[in-house]
């Protein structure tokens, strides 16, 4: 088996007097889409800020492709290949769409070939190109927040549950998205509460608890037991459907 | 490929509302005031001063409120960089006092400007290392701001007083932009028309950078959301530091402009004017440079008009003005958006 393209060991992460982490141990493998289950207040909005550097992590390591970046600034982590699209969109919205993917392009103008595959899936953003992100509806800004973080070819892309709060139909097109993305080889670490979405997308799965990993393995094997889906989660993932 | 341009659509889009309604406070404080003041030519001669104190105003108060904006901090050492830039101004024009004195209007400006240029200079070096000493160990710290910031306005004070001396200095405008241009019976002074032209030069110079520009995309989006504008691998510090050096130096231009309208200079011209300077851009909406220059417009015009018309109350007449904004807009006239 390969070196996981990403790999957490024993993360502690303190915010204020609260200890959120406590000894998280992940491994997301390079080329995969890992889900990251569980309940609310377990700990995966921080992981996924402790990875990019946003909470600095009291002790642990945190590895990606072979380098240690636990102790790195935001923007250098962002800058070894990692993106990330937080639970709040975070769009910017006095910019216009367009304003805010050519922020995301790191590298110069947007490439307009990987704009045209965006589009392909999120073809609101093309139709809303000069308008302010502001006036965007929650989906369409989820889409933008997506778009940001893929419009140029990133090694891991972090993703803080997509899904909140969406309308099925954009559900669906958020779903043909990510699908796309896996197409494209691109390592992904999504945090999701949907279930369905989870299991149409994943294909390995960690579960957390208490600000710990409980469960790592296929998304298929927590799809195939009930029970164990009813151990980690409270409830099974028919019962979601 | 690599072109941007806006990809076609068929699909009819929906209509976009500029918010117009603050931009409109402006004539109708002119119209309310015109019967107030009773005559023509007296309203006229006070909406063009207005308009040239709104400018200097807007140009010392823009670099604040993106500061402000971009990394919540409060610098209430900002009149530092007003006086340190008149202070810098003044000791530069006087080698240049041959070419200030003198009956052409064309060295008169060449004066000024290396004057202003000094000032700029020296008040962007300052605000360099103010931001290096006072700020960065209190980023985040309101209340450490705010004491630290005006412990380095009292300092600087003092400072101004050791190198340039405790008295009243004269900073008297040169032959050329003394007077006034007479179109009837109205008088336009100009070195108000000078300052109008500065401020509109400033303006339009930040609305280029801010909307044409990547720098200026990223000083936006901070003010918005600094922390996702680091998740998308951009260093904000060293844009805050850039940002607040462009400000103190602007500060600095303002502090000159606003000298020679006074014509007098004390190390207090900056605390003087910082209570205007902040009353601007809490109306503009913190962190953005187009409320800022409409929030200096209405405070400049209110001063202006209630200082003629109602004299014993021009002192807090701003006040007012900004309950009633404040009470219409709690954030601001033009408020940024914020995560």
């Amino acid at each position: 088996m390969s070196t996981p393209l990403l790999q957490l060991e024993g993360v502690h992460t303190h915010i204020g007097q609260y200890h959120i982490l406590q000894g998280v141990d992940l491994a997301v493998p390079r080329g995969a889409l890992t889900v990251l289950l569980g309940r609310n207040g377990a700990g995966k909005t921080t992981t996924l800020r402790t990875i990019m550097g946003l909470w600095k992590p009291s002790k642990g390591r945190v590895a990606f492709d072979g380098r240690e970046i636990g102790g790195l600034q935001t923007p250098d982590i962002a800058l070894s290949g990692i993106s990330y699209v937080p639970e709040t969109m975070s769009v910017f919205s006095d910019l216009t769409v367009a304003e805010n993917l050519r922020l995301a392009a790191r590298h110069g103008p947007p490439d307009q070939a990987r704009l045209d595959w965006i589009f392909g899936f999120f073809p609101a953003l093309q139709k809303f190109w000069q308008f302010p992100a502001g006036v965007l509806s929650g989906g369409q800004k989820q889409m933008l927040s997506v778009a940001r973080a893929v419009i140029e070819p990133r090694t891991l892309i972090l993703i803080d549950e997509p899904t909140k709060g969406l309308a099925p139909a954009i559900i669906e097109s958020m779903i043909h998205a990510f699908q796309e993305l896996k197409r494209s080889n691109t390592t992904i670490l999504l945090v999701e509460q949907n279930f369905r979405f989870a299991q149409a997308l994943g294909d390995t799965v960690a579960v957390m608890d208490d600000g710990r990993i409980v469960h790592n393995g296929t998304m298929a094997e927590l799809t195939a037991d009930t029970a164990l889906q009813t151990r980690l989660l409270g409830l099974s993932l028919g019962e979601h459907q | 490929m690599t072109t941007t341009a806006a990809p076609a659509t068929t699909e009819p889009l929906p209509k976009l509302h500029y918010d117009y309604l603050p931009l409109l406070l402006v004539p109708g404080m002119a119209i309310l005031a015109l019967p107030l003041i009773g005559n023509t030519t007296t309203w006229i001669t006070l909406t063009i001063a207005a308009l040239a104190m709104g400018m200097m105003i807007f140009v010392m108060a823009s670099g604040l409120t993106l500061v402000f904006g971009l990394m919540d901090v409060l610098n209430f050492g900002h009149g530092a960089f007003i006086a340190v830039g008149a202070y810098i101004a003044l000791s530069a024009l006087g080698p240049l006092s041959g070419w200030a004195s003198s009956d052409s209007l064309t060295l008169n400006l060449a004066a000024l400007a290396i004057a202003i240029a000094a000032g700029m200079i020296g008040t962007g070096a300052l605000g360099w290392a103010f931001e290096r000493i006072i700020i960065r160990p209190v980023y985040g710290q309101h209340l450490k701001q705010i004491l630290i910031t005006t412990g380095g306005l009292i300092v600087a004070e003092q400072m101004i007083h050791v190198i340039w001396g405790g008295d009243q200095k004269a900073m008297a405008l040169p032959p050329g932009l003394r007077g006034a241009i007479l179109f009837g019976d109205v008088a336009l002074e100009k070195f108000r028309l000078l300052a109008v032209i500065v401020g509109l030069a400033v303006y339009a110079t930040m609305a280029l950078v801010l909307n044409r520009t990547k720098i200026g995309l990223l000083i936006r989006a901070g003010v918005e959301n600094q922390e996702m504008v680091e998740a998308l691998g951009y260093r904000v510090r060293r844009l805050f530091v850039g940002v607040f050096v462009a400000g103190s130096a602007l500060a600095g231009l303002g502090g000159v402009m606003w000298a020679l309208y006074r014509e007098t200079l004390t190390a207090g011209i900056g605390s003087d004017v910082i209570v205007l300077v902040f009353i601007v851009i809490i109306i503009g909406g913190l962190g953005s440079v187009g409320g800022c220059f409409l929030g200096a417009i209405l405070v400049a015009m209110m001063a202006n008009y209630t200082g003629y018309v109602f004299p014993k109350v021009a002192l807090a007449s701003n006040i007012l003005l900004m309950v009633l904004i404040l009470l219409w807009r709690p954030q601001g006239l033009y408020p940024v958006a914020k995560r």
